[in-house]
């Protein structure tokens, strides 16, 4: 029945298209993006959306590129498995888009990356953090940093900053993100001295998380890691400290939303994640960004936000520096981005496709993100 | 051992909400041998009541909490009885399975409906009553939402029993499961006794939904697919149309659910569920309970 629903209610898509002010045919660019508009991880594709749309918007306001307009042609992938596939063939085939955005989630973005790289367009995700998603050929790019040096990095914050040697896991089965995570997590943590004192995993979509949280706690962790989405990370909270669990729970990037706060409530104050921005920094590209969104969208930008913001950018300026909207020649400038300032950091594409770029970690308090550390991959 | 005594607290609580939306899955097969396959979605419905009425009560007192409740019943009751009205009831004679695939058409046209109108995004759902949580000297957690959810289930549970068995209504229900033709020439209006048994299973439902939101406090148009399907096991599992049958099945289901969950197995958990589901329907086919073509409910 489950199964049924699902395949049924795929049928219905949204698309929705920023007007084409330049003109018709010939006289526009054409830009794809899929992204979880609604479903399960939606404010993490609202917000990749809105901050993509803003920077074809501002490019278009100031003239466009190469003398023609960009068109943004947008499709909802519904946070479901199987659907950016068929939406990345439809753009590239029907839609003669030059180049793909998207997407967040890393179990999506590899499941489009094959048909863009056999039909040699240049795809770049703006947040998919997992390392398998540029090995899936040359024209696939990123401009967020990976899963292995964001395990790095906690396994340090847990160990440096937290002191804590016993940790526990918990882990989502079901998406590449958070078992890719989990895995450099603990190959970092365990060669630094500390030890896992449980594994325990779920699958994305389950509400009761009571039964590995009450094994977790008989195993007596000083920290749990959780490397999941917000959607079940705000649930598994509320369960956590329901069962009396009281020690602190720390994430990667899958946490930053508001909904985290929602639906966690008082039981994710103090919890910390990391990951690829924070509003509190007070560089001046970063302080119009979020002051451009707030009056656009009414609501502050997060991390998803700003990379979808820097993913278009950095698209743009390579169709600028290559002259030519024609695939292998945008790859090529892809490939060649070096030192650009963009709202997360200055990135820099190295030879695996990847940008090289700082992390922050953040702590929730009073229903906020506050700004903890930024540490940088080496 | 507290451990695996927490383990049996927690799979408790999860088969508790099994067994509660089976009730009106076996309810509704019990009268009309029909899977009303939208049951899921108008627990979906309910949960959506309770988090639009619970702006009335921002005290999450008991009182409003109870009442919030019986409004989001009385709603879901009505919205059953309208479909039964305008998709099942033309269909009353015609063979099982057009109405079977009815029920599928309406379950989603209730799941893009709800996604139209409450968004597709996971709303946080609000603390109804005042909330505690016990701890035993030994490490046992047991929480005050997790308690209502074992009592509502329990009183649901007789107050059913009572009206199928003790009320004028429920012998009305029963002769309609024996036979319709034969309860219309007793005089018993078949359709107010099967508009009354959709409002009852919807009721049940909509309670269900209320509390599975207030343990687990995210809810979106689709989150009655998964518990809807378990509570559909869990009422084959105690056979079908036996109404203590669908409360040992739901209870059973989130136990063993909850106890591979807590091994090493974690992911393989409703592989064993359902696993255990095939071997007792191999030796009982009419499920724990079930009886072949004795009374049924």
């Amino acid at each position: 029945m489950g199964v049924l629903c699902a395949l049924l209610a795929a049928g219905c898509k949204k698309s929705d298209e920023t007007p084409a002010a330049g003109g018709q045919g010939g006289d526009v660019i054409k830009i794809g993006e899929f992204a979880s508009l609604t479903g399960k991880e939606a404010t993490f594709g609202q917000m990749s959306h809105h901050g993509t749309e803003l920077a074809v918007d501002e490019a278009n306001a100031s003239g466009g590129v190469l003398g023609k307009k960009l068109q943004l042609l947008t499709e909802d992938d519904q946070s479901k498995p199987g659907e950016s596939k068929t939406i990345a063939r439809k753009l590239i085939s029907r839609d003669n888009v030059i180049a793909l955005l998207g997407e967040v989630a890393s179990s999506r973005s590899l499941e489009a990356a094959p048909v863009c790289q056999e039909a040699h367009v240049p795809q770049v995700s703006p947040s998919s953090t997992n390392p398998k998603v540029t090995e899936m050929g040359d024209y696939i790019f990123r401009i967020c940093f990976t899963d292995p040096q964001q395990g790095k990095v906690l396994a340090q914050f847990a160990l440096n900053t937290l002191k804590a040697k016993r940790v526990a896991v918990l882990t989502d089965a079901g998406t590449a993100y958070s078992v890719g995570l989990a895995t450099y997590f603990k190959d970092a943590f365990t060669a630094g001295g500390g030890t896992i004192v449980a594994e325990e995993k779920y699958t994305g979509g389950d509400k009761d998380f009571s039964a590995q949280l009450t094994a977790i706690k008989a195993a007596n962790p000083e920290a749990l890691f959780v490397p999941g989405y917000y959607t079940e990370v705000g649930l598994i909270a509320r369960q956590a400290r329901g069962l009396g669990l009281t020690v602190p729970l720390f994430g990667g990037d899958g946490w930053e939303s508001s909904e985290l706060v929602t639906i966690g409530g008082e039981a994710v104050e103090g919890d910390y994640f990391s990951t690829h921005f924070s509003l509190e920094d007070n560089k001046t590209n970063v302080t119009k960004f979020v002051q451009d969104f707030q009056t656009k969208y009414g609501t502050a930008p997060d991390a998803m936000g700003a990379l979808g913001y820097d993913s278009a950018l950095i698209l743009i300026d390579a169709i600028k520096r290559a002259g030519s909207t024609e695939g292998a020649k945008v790859r090529d400038a892809l490939a060649a981005t070096k030192n650009f300032t963009g709202i997360t950091g200055d990135i820099t594409i190295d030879e695996h496709r990847n940008a090289n770029k700082p992390l922050v970690i953040l702590q929730v308090k009073n229903g906020k993100f506050h700004l903890i550390q930024k540490i940088s991959p080496d | 051992m507290t451990v695996f005594l927490q383990q049996l607290i927690n799979g408790l609580s999860v088969g508790a909400i099994y067994a509660l939306i089976a009730l009106g899955y076996t309810m509704v097969y019990g009268i009309l041998r029909f899977i009303n396959f939208a049951h899921s979605d108008i627990f979906m419905v309910g949960a959506f009541c309770g988090f639009y009425c619970s702006r009335l009560d921002p005290g999450h007192s008991l009182a409003g909490g109870l009442l919030v409740m019986a409004i989001a019943m009385l709603v879901c009751a009505l919205l059953g009885i309208i479909i039964e009205r305008l998709a099942y009831r033309p269909l009353r004679g015609s063979s099982n399975l057009a109405v079977l695939i009815t029920a599928i058409g309406v379950s989603l046209f209730l799941e893009n409906t709800g996604q139209l109108i409450f968004g597709a995004n996971p709303k946080a759902f609000p603390a109804l009553f005042p909330e505690r949580s016990f701890t035993s000297a030994s490490g046992l957690t047991v929480s005050s939402d997790q308690l209502l959810v074992f009592a509502v289930t329990a009183l649901l549970l007789v107050a059913l029993q009572w009206i199928v068995l003790h009320t004028k209504i429920g012998t009305a229900m029963r002769a309609v499961a024996f036979n319709h033709q034969a309860a219309a020439l007793m005089g018993i209006n078949v359709d107010s006794v099967i508009s009354f048994t959709f409002g009852l299973g919807s009721a049940l439902a909509a309670a269900g939904g209320i509390l599975y939101s207030m343990n687990y406090p995210s809810i979106d148009p689709y989150m009655g697919v998964l518990p809807g399907l378990k509570a559909f096991v869990a009422a084959v599992l105690g056979g079908i149309g036996n109404i203590p049958g669908a409360a040992l099945g739901g209870v059973l289901l989130g136990l063993i659910e909850t106890l591979v969950k807590g091994s090493q197995f974690s992911t393989y958990s409703d592989a064993i569920a359902f696993a255990v589901l095939i071997l007792i329907l191999l030796f009982r086919p009419a499920g724990l309970l079930g009886k072949f073509r004795v009374e049924k409910v």
